[in-house]
């Protein structure tokens, strides 16, 4: 199969690195200024809500970290199997560089979620809420995925093996997601106040977007960095990177 | 009769193992009838080489084809006219001799008979013994009835003499002498190349 | 088909002949039966209560002690590697590696389950479920495990991470089954769940093998 130029090119450690650092700056700033601006329009400018008081604005935190832990995982399934396909190293630099970002993620999803449910239902930890399960088992997904590369010496072993299981952690989530759904809807306790209530106000909606593009911005700047460290590690060896450590001189 | 298009082929083969280079830039050809001895010290890269022939492990660089095909992506037939035998017996201890070498059979498409073999190895007397209680030296001689019984065209052996005593070394020479005269491929990786000589090869250095 | 059988027969041959290393998982499963009403109450209500999810939990977990057999005994002793090499096409092989698996190491639970459910004051009535539940979420539990199996099967010590890797996608056999069980206690229709476990089944069985051949692929290398 003949593959497109850019494809190529995109298989190119120096190019990659030299396109992240240009569009990582792009990147961490918009991102900063988008969650700096929704996270001061969400707190102080949107009202409060009817039902939930203050308390509600952890949605301008919460469903952005778990929304991006997600993404996380499918951006590092899709780089393993185009890694895995392609023969491309890159793709599984970026797949290790997106693993470590999405479990805390998902870790900082668990935790603003447990500081939303204190007030809300009056307990950290509710084991009967569907996201909660949901979130917790993308966890141990993550730390599947972290423990399995970790535990072999040899990285190019390491990159295809993790990448299958990748594929079929990203294959088994909506199952998971739909299973736990399922299981709730039969144990639905006393009326549980979710967050996704309906018909959201737009004057709560524009911050709650505003956030959603700051954290994914700031995703992909994290990523970009992870990246480029992962590039020189691969590549110590090679001519460009001891350049560039050396400043330039050979 | 053995077609023109088994021919085995390493084209500018590289192999790193970490940091390290095994080999690089490894050309050679090998037609019907022909003897390729494998040569090196300890930890050269021989048996990363045999595998490599074999399909097992993708080399860094370059590519090994048989038929012209990378022997990554051989047919199931084509794939069954290779026969690679390694360091590992590959016998079930839990299986007795002929229980071991029938599974083999079973699996190849054109698997010769097992009495003769077990014969001439001089297994018959142990052909019911759990390959648990064999001696070293008897279960490299069930793993080489294995090579014989899969009929492949070409072999790849890696140390294969290890643990025959004088008898079964000869009979090993024996055989890849025949096979050779019948057509066939070897590639021998041995400390031993003297064994193999009389014969032209192509001695390929690690 | 002919190799297809002649896999199965060796691996069931071999099964049998290490039969303690066979039998462990199921003892292993008993002890941790017995350990529940120890760590929490002999009275008949609550093990009816718990009874459900304490036998699925202790299947799901003794599963795991039974993969060595499955690939890692193979990849060391070569005949895997040989396996790989031979005519036949590696899916076919896998997927027998896995069948005999399956009737040494997971169908056996299926029988053992209901058994030890009737300990748990189990109306008697949910047993027939709860084994055509188990029998329907076995393949895809098996195709799970030898994923399992076949991710750390160059690992030298792999059967540490394993549950780590399947029991998260696992998470849905274990609800399914256990709310089919629950249904079928309560006198409620059970099919959907069933239809559920059986539709998981399908995809395991023909989605899970060419994973599971490029896993090991990797491993031999």
């Amino acid at each position: 199969m003949k593959l497109p130029r850019w494809f190529h090119q995109l298989g190119s450690p120096p190019y990659v690195y030299r396109l992240a650092e240009r569009l990582s700056p792009w990147l961490g700033w918009s991102g900063c200024l988008l969650i700096a601006v929704g996270a001061l329009w969400g707190l102080f400018g949107a009202p409060p809500d009817f039902r939930q008081g203050e308390v509600y604005r952890i949605i301008y935190i919460h469903p952005q970290t778990s929304y991006v832990g997600m993404m996380a995982y499918v951006v590092m399934a899709v780089a393993g199997a185009v890694g895995f396909i392609w023969r491309i190293k890159l793709a599984h630099a970026v797949a290790v560089s997106a693993a470590p970002i999405g479990a805390s993620f998902v870790l900082c999803s668990l935790i603003t979620g447990a500081i939303w449910g204190r007030p809300t239902w009056g307990t950290y930890w509710e084991w009967g809420d569907p996201r909660i399960m949901s979130q917790t088992l993308l966890l141990f997904l993550f730390l599947g995925y972290l423990a399995l590369r970790a535990s072999f010496e040899d990285r190019d072993k390491a990159d295809r093996v993790s990448a299958i299981l990748a594929v079929v952690g990203v294959v088994n989530i909506p199952i998971i997601h739909y299973s736990v759904e399922w299981w709730n809807s039969l144990h639905q306790g006393p009326s549980i106040t979710r967050l996704d209530e309906p018909a959201i106000h737009a004057s709560m909606l524009v911050p709650f977007l505003i956030m959603v593009a700051g954290f994914t911005f700031f995703f992909y700047w994290l990523l970009l960095n992870r990246l480029q460290g992962e590039i020189v590690e691969r590549e110590r060896d090679a001519r460009w990177v001891q350049e560039l450590v050396s400043g330039g001189r050979p | 009769m053995l077609q023109t298009s088994a021919v085995l082929r390493g084209e500018s083969l590289e192999v790193w193992r970490g940091e390290r280079c095994l080999f690089e830039g490894l050309d050679f050809e090998l037609a019907s009838g022909g003897l390729a001895v494998v040569v090196g010290p300890n930890g050269a890269g021989k048996t990363t080489l045999l595998r490599t022939l074999a399909g097992l492990a993708p080399p860094t660089a370059g590519r090994a084809t048989w038929g012209g095909t990378d022997v990554r992506s051989l047919s199931p037939d084509a794939r069954g006219q290779i026969a690679y035998r390694g360091h590992l017996d590959a016998l079930k201890r839990e299986l007795t001799v002929v229980e071991n070498l029938e599974f083999y059979r079973a699996l190849a498409p054109r698997a010769a008979p097992l009495e003769p073999l077990l014969d001439e190895l001089a297994l018959a007397h142990v052909a019911d013994v759990r390959a648990r209680y064999l001696s070293a030296g008897q279960r490299r001689r069930t793993g080489l009835a294995a090579l014989r019984l899969a009929g492949a065209k070409l072999w790849l052996l890696d140390e294969p003499t290890t643990n025959l005593d004088a008898a079964g070394r000869q009979l090993l020479a024996d055989w890849v002498r025949r096979h050779l005269d019948e057509g066939g491929l070897a590639v021998i990786a041995t400390h031993q190349p003297d064994l193999f000589a009389g014969r032209p090869a192509v001695v390929i250095e690690l | 088909m002919g190799a297809f059988r002649a896999i199965v027969l060796r691996d069931l041959r071999v099964a049998f002949r290490r039969w303690s290393e066979v039998a462990n998982p199921f003892v292993f499963f008993a002890v941790v039966v017995a350990l529940f009403p120890l760590s929490l109450s002999p009275s008949a209500p609550e093990l009816r209560s718990i009874g459900v999810g304490v036998v699925w939990i202790a299947a799901l977990l003794s599963s795991l002690l039974a993969l060595d057999g499955l690939f890692r005994n193979d990849a060391e002793d070569g005949s895997l590697e040989q396996l790989l090499l031979s005519p036949v096409p590696f899916g076919v092989t896998v997927l027998a590696k896995i069948a005999a698996h399956w009737l040494v190491s997971v169908l056996p639970l299926v029988l053992l389950v209901p058994l030890s459910a009737l300990s748990f004051r189990l109306p008697a009535s949910g047993l027939p479920t709860l084994a055509f539940a188990l029998l329907l979420a076995t393949p895809s539990l098996s195709v799970l495990l030898a994923l399992g199996a076949a991710l750390t099967v160059s690992l030298k010590r792999g059967g540490a991470i394993i549950g780590l890797l399947i029991l998260p996608l696992a998470a849905p056999l274990l609800i399914f089954g256990t709310r089919a069980t629950d249904f079928a206690l309560h006198g409620e229709p059970v099919a959907g769940p069933l239809y559920l476990l059986a539709a998981m089944a399908a995809a395991a069985v023909s989605l899970g093998p060419p994973a599971v051949a490029a896993a090991l692929k990797v491993g031999l290398e």
